[in-house]
């Protein structure tokens, strides 16, 4: 094989003229697909995605921990797993490749081809979005079989707000995976998944937690999203408050994660 | 300087400091002090010196991976600070440290790379001829370094670059793998390619460089073609003939320097290993051959050696270890 066969190098004038990349939206799809092929390859990713979540389900339609709540167990059960999926993929799994990524010099190498960097985190965020997907898929049929009964009108507000969650988590994992070392982003997401897992009003209602944690956790992005999650997939109701509280820690991690943001 | 007719890269008082978030002291540390450079098409330019020199720095703020202090970079006529997809897009890189997912498999994630692009190389060839084909679906975790930066390269290549950056293209190569990659960097070259290589091996310099930069503390110390380099002999300025090195081994405890002139240096630098340097004349050879066979000495092993341009890097940047 001849590289000038290949047109592997080429004059000045005819590069000029071509069009040499491909389109933003195709990289963009390409590197979502891609991502998401990977997480979904990794196993200890798919405990954290897709095997904790459906365990915390059931454990918690077979313990009286939710009754009492005007609701049955699963339909209170449901929202805050819908919200905890969203956790583990955009803040822990998501936060932990990233960091892994940026140790390696994927990040480096990935921003010099026509990915770039705005591209690469937009790849990021569609991966998240795509696994995310697959999880409440899991998710709502597990959750039929056992009986979940959400009115139709929660579907439109509750995943419009999964989704602003799982783009406040992810604001929040590329902060930790950008201003880190890996080691530590392994634990940290790690451990304030399992804290605000079971702590921070994301499964558990902020009513049902200890008296000191309750004024707290409603600001918190785990108690907003399941608080957001249960008013849309138990009464129909959107939570003007917990969207806004939502918004205001993905606008704040990201800008915070765009100025500290370390490439390599 | 060369004359810059339509250079890939020009590089011109590059300055560029790390901050106190990435020095020991808390200080402001300047990596780089004033390096300029230019690369042109179809030739292989290479940065030379030792490591911490700031060749990688250089590379990198040529590749808009770091922002620079001050100085002007033109990558293809463009500030690579401010570089979008279409510049991209011309640019091959290979980082020092690969960049490669190290729980990807070779061939999808070429596969992968190559969409990024509108007209990529064809995998297929590429992967073929890299010799990727025998490791294309091991991670790339449990590959050899070798293999590695066979991967790297291929990566690097895959959207056909009209400038290649190659950060320390042969280390982990065995001598096969090395031969392989030399030959395909030589056929760009050919092509048209305009290579910008970083290097602390003088072999890879004086095999490959069309032009080098020796770099030392973030400066520009010495350029030129490896035969420039290497005639900055002192001994061609003075006049006089080549220095040239005879190297032999044979038993210990001999004494050649009885049938040379004085002013050639004569040294055993271990037992039996003879290190024979200065003006070199046939009548000395001639001499030295007489001696062996008057004491019936047949060495071991001999070689002549012109000055080598680590004799020419180490009289310009000192013998220090830094």
């Amino acid at each position: 094989m001849k590289p000038t066969q290949s047109g592997a190098a080429t004059g000045a004038a005819e590069a000029s003229d071509r069009q040499e990349a491909a389109t933003l939206l195709r990289r963009v799809l390409l590197q979502g697909k891609y991502e998401a092929l990977t997480m979904l390859r990794n196993g200890e990713q798919l405990i954290l995605a897709v095997v904790l979540p459906l365990l915390a389900l059931v454990g918690l339609t077979v313990t009286p921990f939710l009754d009492g709540m005007g609701a049955s167990r699963i339909d209170v059960a449901v929202p805050g797993i819908l919200a905890l999926c969203a956790m583990s993929t955009a803040f822990t799994g998501q936060g932990i490749a990233t960091g892994f990524d940026r140790r390696y010099g994927v990040l480096r190498f990935l921003s010099t081809t026509p990915l770039g960097r705005g591209g690469l985190i937009a790849g990021k965020a569609l991966s998240v979005l795509a696994v995310l997907c697959l999880q409440v898929a899991v998710v709502s049929a597990v959750a039929f079989a056992l009986g979940w009964q959400p009115p139709v009108a929660g579907w439109v507000p509750g995943l419009a707000l999964l989704a602003l969650g799982a783009a406040a988590f992810t604001a929040l994992g590329l902060l930790v995976a950008g201003t880190v070392r890996p080691e530590a982003t392994l634990a940290i997401t790690n451990l304030l998944w399992i804290l605000l897992g079971a702590l921070g009003g994301i499964v558990i209602p902020a009513e049902r937690l200890p008296a000191a944690a309750q004024g707290l956790v409603g600001f918190l992005p785990s108690g907003a999203l399941g608080e957001a999650l249960r008013d849309a997939f138990l009464a129909g109701a959107v939570n003007g408050g917990a969207a806004l509280i939502l918004l205001l820690w993905t606008l704040v991690a990201g800008a915070a994660a765009i100025r500290w943001f370390k490439w390599n | 300087m060369r004359s810059p007719q339509s250079p890939v890269l020009s590089i011109s008082g590059l300055i560029k400091d790390v901050g106190p978030l990435t020095s020991l002291d808390g200080k402001m540390l300047r990596v780089v002090s004033g390096i300029s450079l230019v690369a042109e098409r179809g030739q292989v330019t290479a940065l030379l010196g030792a490591n911490g020199a700031g060749k990688t720095t250089t590379l990198e703020c040529a590749q808009g991976l770091q922002k620079r202090t001050g100085g002007s970079i033109s990558l293809l006529g463009h500030d690579p600070a401010a570089a979008g997809a279409g510049l991209r897009s011309r640019v091959g890189v290979m980082l020092q440290d690969g960049g490669l997912p190290p729980s990807a498999r070779p061939i999808p994630l070429l596969r992968h790379i190559a969409g990024l692009y509108a007209r990529p190389w064809p995998v297929d060839e590429l992967i073929e001829r890299l010799g990727i084909d025998t490791f294309g679906r091991t991670t790339v975790r449990r590959l050899s370094g070798g293999q590695k930066q066979r991967l790297a390269l291929a990566a690097a290549l895959i959207g056909r670059p009209e400038v290649l950056f190659l950060d320390e293209p042969s280390a982990g190569l065995d001598p096969q793998s090395r031969q392989l990659v030399f030959d395909l960097i030589s056929e760009l070259r050919d092509a048209g390619m305009g290579i910008i290589l970083t290097t602390h091996l003088m072999d890879d310099a004086q095999r490959l460089a069309d032009y080098v930069y020796i770099i030392d503390g973030g400066r520009n110390v010495a350029e030129g073609t490896v035969r420039e380099l290497l005639q900055r002999d002192p001994s061609v300025e003075a006049g006089a003939e080549h220095v040239r090195t005879l190297v032999f081994e044979a038993p210990p405890g001999l004494d050649p320097a009885a049938v040379l002139p004085a002013h050639i240096d004569v040294t055993e630098a271990r037992a039996g290993s003879y290190c024979i340097t200065g003006t070199l004349t046939p009548a000395h050879l001639a001499a030295l051959a007489a001696w062996w066979e008057a004491h019936n000495i047949m060495p071991a092993s001999m070689s002549l050696q012109a000055r080598s341009l680590e004799d020419v890097f180490l009289d310009i940047s000192g013998k220090d270890i830094r």
